[in-house]
C-alpha cells in the first residue's frame, strides 16, 4: 500500500501552487525542514519568510502581509500554531477575516518520541471556536493536497491539521475535494463512522473486518471539522441510527463534538467519541502510543459492538 | 506649516475629549499624549488619500497601542475619512468606532489592534510586504511604554532588525504611566532607547508634543537606510488637560460632563 505523510503532500502542494500564484508567501518558525515549508523557501527565496522561533509575531506578520493582498501561509507545529499563538490567530487574523491559512503540522500523539509536551491533542477544539475560521484535518496525501487548493480559492482565514508520520493514500488523484463536504467512503445501515485525519484509514480497515461478521456500518470522511457537513450528518443519523466518530485528537471539542452538537440538534441518535480520552500524550513510537490510547482497529471494532447496543431497537 | 499641523493637534484633542465624555467610558490619558504624533503623521508626513482609503500604495499607520483607538479616530475624521459626527457613535452599540480599531467596520483603521503587542507585527509584516513588492510606501507604528511589556513586541522588532526594514517607522508613546501606576514601579522596560538600539533599530529621541522635533525626526527616518527607526517621544499622559497631566488614573477613564467642559476651556 501507497504511503505518504499529509505533511509531505502539503510541502509539495505549496510548491505547486507558488508556480500557479505570485501572491503566495509562506512563512515557518524554524521548522521549515520538519513542517516541509523548506521546499517552497528554496524554490521561491523571495516569498518565504522565516520568523524565528517566535510563533506569536509570525501570525501578528502573516496578518500584516494578508493586509497587503498576500494570501499567507503560515505554518509550525500544532502545539505552537494553535497553542503559544492562539491569540494572535484569533485577534489579528480571525478578527479581522484575513486571507492567512494556519497550516499546522505534528498535530496529536503520532509526534511520537517527543512526547505530551509537543503533542497537540486540543487545537480543533481551540480553532473551532474562533468565529470566521474553517477547520480542516486531511487524511491522506492526495485529500490534503486538495485541501491545499481549496484554501487557496476561499479567501479567509482557516487552519489545516497535518500530521508528521506516514499514512496510507486513500484517493485516487480525482478526488472531488469540497470544503465543507464529507465523503461518504462506505455504506452500511447498520451505524456511521465519521472519521477525520489518521482515524479514517482506520475506520475503514474495521469497517471490512466488521462486514466479515456481518455488520455493515457507512465510513464518512469528515475532512472539515468547520463548517461541518450538517445534512450530511443528519441523513447518516436517520438511516443508520447510531454514530461513531473517530480523530486523533481529544474526546472533548473536536470532531466528536462537533458531531454531538449537530446530531443533539437536528436528529438524536445515539453517539460514542473515540479519541484521546481528556489526558495528555507520552513519550513512544506512534504505533505504541496509538495503541496505548487505544486508537486501533481492534478497539473500533469493540466500540462499534458497544454502540449497537445502545441503539434503540 | 507647524503652526497648522498644532491647529490640527488642538482640534483632535478637543474632539478626544467630546467623544469620550459621549461615550462615557475609554482610554482618556494615552489618546491625548498620541494626539501631537498623529497630527504630524496625518497632516504632514503620510502620503494619504482619505478619498481613497485602499490606495495599494499608500503609507500606513498601525495604533499598536490600540486602546488609544479615540486619537486615532479623531485624526482619521479631521482628515476627512468620516464625518466628525460619527466621534459620537464611540463605543454604541452598532458604531464602526468600536472600543479598539477594527479594520473591518472603519476606513482608514489599518490594522484591527488593542490586543497589546500585535500591532507591531502587522507594521512588520506590511513592510516587509512593501520590500517584497519593490513598493516605496513606509509603514508607521506607534507602542505604548507599558505595551513594551508585552513579549511578542521584541520578536517583531527583532525581525524588523534582521529584514532591514527601513520602510518602518516606530514611535514610542513614553509617557512613563500604565494601568497599576509608573512603568517603572510595575515592570520597568527602561532603559527604552539602549533596548532599542540593541535590537538594530536607529534611535531618535524627542519631545512627542513639539511637532517640529516631531518632523526632524520623521525626516531622519525617512532618510535612514538599511534598518528600521525608533522615535523615543517623551510625552506627558493626558497631555493638554492640567489635571489628567501624569494621572496614572487617567489611563481608561472617560471624562463626566462638568470635566469635559473644564477640558475643553483649557484646550482653548
Amino acid at each position: 500500500m501507497k504511503k505518504q505523510a499529509t505533511r509531505d503532500a502539503y510541502g509539495k502542494a505549496l510548491i505547486e501552487l507558488g508556480h500557479i500564484h505570485e501572491d503566495i508567501v509562506v512563512l515557518d518558525a524554524d521548522l521549515s525542514k520538519s513542517t516541509k515549508t523548506a521546499g517552497f523557501a528554496t524554490e521561491f527565496p523571495k516569498r518565504f519568510i522565516n520568523a524565528g522561533i517566535a510563533e506569536q509575531n509570525m501570525m501578528g506578520m502573516a496578518a500584516g502581509l494578508a493586509t497587503t493582498g498576500k494570501t499567507v501561509f503560515a505554518s509550525s507545529f500544532a502545539i505552537f500554531a494553535a497553542g503559544r499563538a492562539f491569540e494572535q490567530v484569533r485577534n489579528s487574523i480571525a478578527y479581522a477575516n484575513l486571507n492567512v491559512k494556519v497550516c499546522a503540522t505534528h498535530a496529536g500523539i503520532t509526534v511520537g518520541e517527543d512526547g505530551g509536551s509537543h503533542q497537540a491533542v486540543e487545537d480543533i477544539a481551540i480553532m473551532r471556536s474562533i468565529p470566521n475560521m474553517t477547520v480542516v484535518v486531511p487524511s491522506d496525501g492526495v485529500s490534503a493536497r486538495k485541501a491545499l487548493f481549496a484554501l487557496y480559492a476561499y479567501k479567509g482565514p482557516a487552519y489545516l491539521r497535518l500530521g508528521r508520520p506516514t499514512v496510507p493514500v486513500l484517493y485516487e488523484e480525482n478526488l472531488e475535494f469540497n470544503l465543507g463536504k464529507g465523503i461518504e467512503l462506505k455504506a452500511g445501515g447498520d451505524a456511521t463512522l465519521i472519521a477525520c485525519g489518521i482515524m479514517v484509514a482506520m475506520a475503514q480497515e474495521a469497517a471490512d473486518k466488521l462486514a466479515e461478521s456481518g455488520i455493515n456500518v457507512s465510513v464518512v470522511d469528515m475532512h472539515t471539522i468547520k463548517p461541518i457537513d450538517t445534512d450530511l450528518i443528519v441523513k447518516k443519523a436517520e438511516e443508520t441510527g447510531a454514530i461513531l466518530t473517530l480523530e486523533e485528537h481529544s474526546i472533548v471539542g473536536g470532531l466528536g463534538g462537533a458531531v454531538c452538537e449537530v446530531v443533539s440538534e437536528h436528529y438524536p441518535v445515539p453517539v460514542l467519541r473515540m479519541g484521546i480520552n481528556d489526558v495528555f500524550g507520552q513519550s513512544g513510537t506512534p504505533g505504541d502510543l496509538l495503541n496505548y490510547y487505544n486508537l486501533n482497529v481492534s478497539h473500533i471494532i469493540q466500540k462499534v459492538q458497544d454502540l449497537l447496543k445502545k441503539k434503540r431497537k | 506649516l507647524v503652526e497648522e499641523v498644532e491647529t490640527k493637534a488642538k482640534s483632535i484633542r478637543r474632539s478626544i475629549i467630546k467623544m469620550l465624555g459621549l461615550a462615557g467610558s475609554g482610554h482618556t490619558g494615552g489618546s491625548l499624549s498620541a494626539a501631537d504624533i498623529l497630527a504630524c503623521l496625518y497632516f504632514w508626513e503620510m502620503q494619504i488619500d482619505p478619498h481613497n482609503p485602499k490606495w495599494p500604495d499608500r503609507d500606513r499607520f498601525v495604533l499598536s497601542k490600540g486602546h488609544a483607538a479615540p486619537v486615532l479616530y479623531a485624526t482619521l475624521a479631521e482628515k476627512g475619512y468620516f464625518a466628525k459626527e460619527k466621534l459620537e457613535t464611540l463605543r454604541k452599540l452598532g458604531s464602526p468606532l468600536q472600543g479598539h480599531p477594527d479594520m473591518l467596520k472603519l476606513a482608514g483603521v489599518e490594522a484591527s489592534s488593542g490586543s497589546l503587542g500585535q500591532g507591531i507585527s502587522w507594521a512588520v509584516g506590511m513592510a516587509l510586504a512593501g520590500k517584497m513588492d519593490d513598493k516605496s510606501y513606509r509603514v508607521y507604528s506607534m507602542l505604548g511604554d507599558g505595551e513594551i511589556q508585552e513579549g511578542m513586541v521584541w520578536e517583531a522588532l527583532m525581525a524588523a532588525a534582521h529584514y532591514k526594514l527601513d520602510n518602518l517607522l516606530v514611535f514610542l508613546d513614553h509617557n512613563g504611566l500604565q494601568i497599576d501606576g509608573k512603568i517603572t514601579d510595575v515592570l520597568s522596560p527602561e532603559p527604552v532607547a539602549d533596548k532599542f538600539r540593541a535590537f538594530g533599530f536607529e534611535v531618535i529621541n524627542i519631545n512627542g508634543h513639539d511637532c517640529t522635533e516631531i518632523m526632524q525626526a520623521l525626516e531622519k527616518g525617512r532618510q535612514t537606510k538599511g534598518k528600521p527607526t525608533a522615535i523615543i517621544a517623551e510625552t506627558i499622559k493626558g497631555k493638554g488637560c492640567s489635571f489628567m497631566e501624569n494621572q496614572a488614573d487617567w489611563h481608561g477613564v472617560a471624562p463626566n460632563a462638568e470635566e469635559v467642559e473644564k477640558a475643553l476651556a483649557e484646550l482653548g
